[in-house]
């Protein structure tokens, strides 16, 4: 593959290209230790001089002079901050040690054609920086929550105690206080209650709708869809406020049912959507052959069709769980104390008492949810395998 | 087929574990350490005495206004008992949402013997108002960020001296309160607050005052933020109800003191619902005598730092039932701790709530 050759650069430009990550990371750590313009300043001169050194007197070296970039952000970091400081520096040591000798190589380039020219080779890493700017800011929030739920304090706070890695200060006490609160248990049951009835309907009622509008012959298609899948599209505020009178005046307010109506007809456009597009691909002249052997209208659908667009409906009836497992502004209205789900009790623990089991909590949906999404890429990759639309 | 059979079935189930038992209360409070106060000192006794009671807590006091307004809209009303500020009980009982009831008839007499109407005295601040407790809104501080060399801060006024003791302030986003100790620290006597307060003069100098600190305020709008904004070390000082900071000093043993200077005190009670069905009123009548009689609300202090509403039960006032300390010192009312105090005024903010929070707004917006 390796068409071009490394050819090495000069140390200044090696030393240049670190101390713009220098900078970059000088910002945060400048950030919290109190001067944001120093941490900017002291990060990339900091850099800019190690790196350069190391280009320049230590290029044949390469992993001796890595070592030493390790062993001295390491020590470095734990003098400035104890047991913290030396995680850092251990990341921070390893991160600078390998750039600056990916650049001052020349490997940088061996994975992009001889022909590239230095602007083409600058926006093929900004936008690989950028993308994973992006990722880290996505997914930070989710990281931070995870080490939190397992602080010995009542309280959202990183304890001196859990940043210098004392046992002490971590505690599975409020995954303990989610299984044994009766609150929190209620609500998890009633989560468990409305969510896989609400998904049942949503995905009954969406599959047959989505086979409906598939139909030709359907008259005002495209009106009925956008009617269908209103409820996505409309702000929940407005849904929910419209079903709390609604719901009122004909006794649905407040129970059980109407949670889960309301929480099928949220669900409805993610199935319909999902099916819409997996009928797409699926071949009608499969369901005249079936009845041309004989079969009836409901035994085509269930053999023939329905094995088809499974992943659709499945993948839809995921998305329409997770509506409903996730939705706390309908419930709010729809539902009454009765029915409080996991996310309105998060809800209130916020507003009320910002207690880390909230956290714990969160950790916990935060792995539902990750299990649930992987099942329906695998499903999505199962389906184009089977259709053959993927090589593989 | 068997499939379909199964979900029916299923739903069914579901449906009939859903319904409502024949005597279901539904409780409305703020969630949190207060409202398993209430679970433990009221609904615990009461429904061991009363094995057919069952009660749902629904954590909505903070809109129960906005809601009791949309139920009495649709026809619906779901709440058997509200928790509320007073100003909330004042607004819900003029818009004709809650009950107006009768002191002597509905609630028990003292344990001393004097008439419930005697025992709640002046704290009956409407017709529709049930009180349960005294609490105040007061300020704390991290002990360890107070500068060297500097004493620790006794007076309400060292929220507004930025040079004694720097760092940000955690205030409450809007002018109740605010209003007052900007005055109050700008060289108002105390009793005439709220006659210079009435003048849109007044108001604009509580604003200078509070222009002064503003860059270091941080607003919060639920109870919860500044007790966890001290817990970071995110602020110096800030304002919040003194139950929570006795939770925070006393329970959590964080390192955070309290001022009891010029706090303001406040009250928080049941309002029942205007509009219930017979059976449910009566339901609600008899926890309401059973809950707001003088063992009850002496009872409620052992497992929260607030006064109880009758002066038959300040007495009984005992020690916290986890932690065993004597709670008679917490208490806003406790005689050292109410030597320089506020009383919150209903009268003038139902008055004048709406301009002066327009005019705050746009403050802060500024």
């Amino acid at each position: 593959m390796a068409l071009t050759i490394a050819k090495p650069t000069s140390a200044v430009f090696a030393a240049g290209v670190a101390a713009l990550f220098g900078a970059f990371f000088g910002i945060f750590v400048g950030t919290a230790t109190g001067s944001t313009l120093l941490g900017l300043v002291g990060g990339a001169a900091v850099i800019f001089a190690l790196s350069w050194a190391a280009a320049t007197f230590l290029r044949g070296q390469e992993k001796a002079a890595r070592w030493g970039f390790i062993v001295l952000f390491t020590a470095g970091g734990f003098l400035f901050s104890g047991v913290p400081g030396l995680v850092l520096g251990l990341i921070f040591g390893t991160f600078f040690g390998w750039l600056t000798f990916y650049v001052a190589s020349g490997r940088y380039r061996t994975g992009l054609p001889p022909y590239s020219t230095p602007r083409q080779v600058l926006w093929h890493f900004a936008f690989r920086t950028i993308a994973g700017l992006i990722l880290v800011f996505l997914i930070t929030p989710i990281l931070v929550v995870m080490p939190l739920s397992f602080n010995a304090e009542d309280f959202f706070t990183f304890t001196p105690e859990m940043l210098s890695f004392d046992p002490e200060g971590y505690s599975l006490k409020h995954y303990r206080d989610f299984f044994t609160n009766s609150d929190w248990q209620g609500a998890l049951w009633n989560s468990v209650r409305i969510a896989p009835v609400a998904t049942i309907l949503a995905v009954g009622f969406g599959t047959l709708a989505a086979i409906g509008l598939s139909q030709p012959h359907v008259p005002f298609r495209q009106a009925i869809m956008a009617i269908l899948i209103s409820p996505m599209i409309v702000p929940l505020i407005i849904s929910a406020a419209g079903m709390y009178f609604f719901y009122s005046r004909i006794g649905l307010q407040g129970t059980y049912l109407g949670v889960v109506l309301a929480h099928a007809a949220l669900g409805i456009p993610f199935v319909i959507i999902t099916v819409t597009a997996t009928l797409v691909g699926f071949d009608n002249s499969l369901t005249r052959a079936a009845a041309n052997m004989g079969a009836d209208p409901v035994t085509t659908f269930f053999r023939v069709q329905m094995p088809l667009i499974l992943p659709g409906v499945i993948s839809g009836g995921l998305f329409a769980f997770i509506t409903s497992f996730d939705e706390v502004v309908v419930v709010l209205f729809v539902g009454s104390a009765g029915q409080k789900t996991l996310p309105w009790q998060m809800f209130i623990g916020l507003r009320e008492q910002i207690s880390p089991t909230i956290l714990a909590v969160a950790t916990i949906l935060v792995i539902i949810s990750i299990g649930l999404l992987t099942t329906v890429e695998l499903l999505r990759r199962r389906s184009e395998r089977l259709r053959g639309m993927s090589p593989s | 087929m068997k499939l379909t059979h199964t979900l029916l079935a299923g739903s069914a189930l579901a449906l009939v574990a859903g319904a409502a038992s024949a005597q279901d209360l539904t409780l409305v409070s703020w969630g949190g350490a207060y409202q398993s106060s209430q679970q433990k000192a009221y609904v615990e006794p009461y429904v061991e005495a009363n094995p057919g009671v069952s009660v749902t807590w629904d954590e909505s006091s903070a809109e129960a206004v906005a809601k009791l307004r949309a139920m009495n809209e649709a026809g619906n009303i779901t709440w058997d008992l509200v928790d509320v500020v007073a100003a909330d009980a004042i607004r819900l009982c003029d818009e004709g949402l809650a009950m107006e009831y009768d002191p002597d008839e509905l609630l028990a007499p003292g344990d001393d013997g004097s008439s419930a109407e005697d025992d709640f005295g002046d704290l009956i601040v409407s017709d529709c108002f049930i009180p349960q407790i005294v609490y105040s809104t007061t300020f704390g501080y991290r002990t360890d960020l107070v500068p060297e060399g500097v004493e620790a801060p006794t007076d309400v006024c060292s929220v507004f001296d930025l040079e004694t003791y720097p760092g940000k302030r955690s205030l409450e986003k809007r002018p109740i309160n605010n209003m007052e100790w900007a005055l109050y620290c700008d060289g108002v006597a105390k009793d005439e607050i709220y006659d210079v307060l009435a003048t849109p003069e007044g108001q604009d100098q509580a604003l200078a005052k509070l222009d002064t600190i503003k860059d270091e305020v941080i607003w919060w709008s639920a109870g919860a933020d500044t007790p966890q904004l001290l817990a970071d070390g995110e602020i110096f000082m800030g304002s919040t109800y003194n139950g929570r900071l006795f939770s925070v000093i006393v329970e959590q043993d964080q390192p955070v003191g309290m001022l009891w200077d010029m706090q303001v005190f406040d009250l928080d009670g049941w309002i029942i619902p205007a509009g219930l069905d017979e059976e449910s009123q009566a339901a609600v009548e008899d926890f309401v005598k059973f809950a707001t009689d003088t063992t009850r609300l002496a009872d409620q202090s052992k497992y929260i730092s607030y006064g109880p509403a009758r002066l038959s039960s300040a007495p009984l006032v005992s020690t916290h039932a986890d932690l065993g300390v004597e709670m008679a010192p917490h208490m806003p009312t406790d005689p050292e701790n109410a030597k320089n105090t506020l009383l919150y005024n209903y009268e003038f903010w139902a008055d004048y709530r709406d301009d002066i929070d327009a005019k705050f707004q746009s403050w802060l917006a500024k």
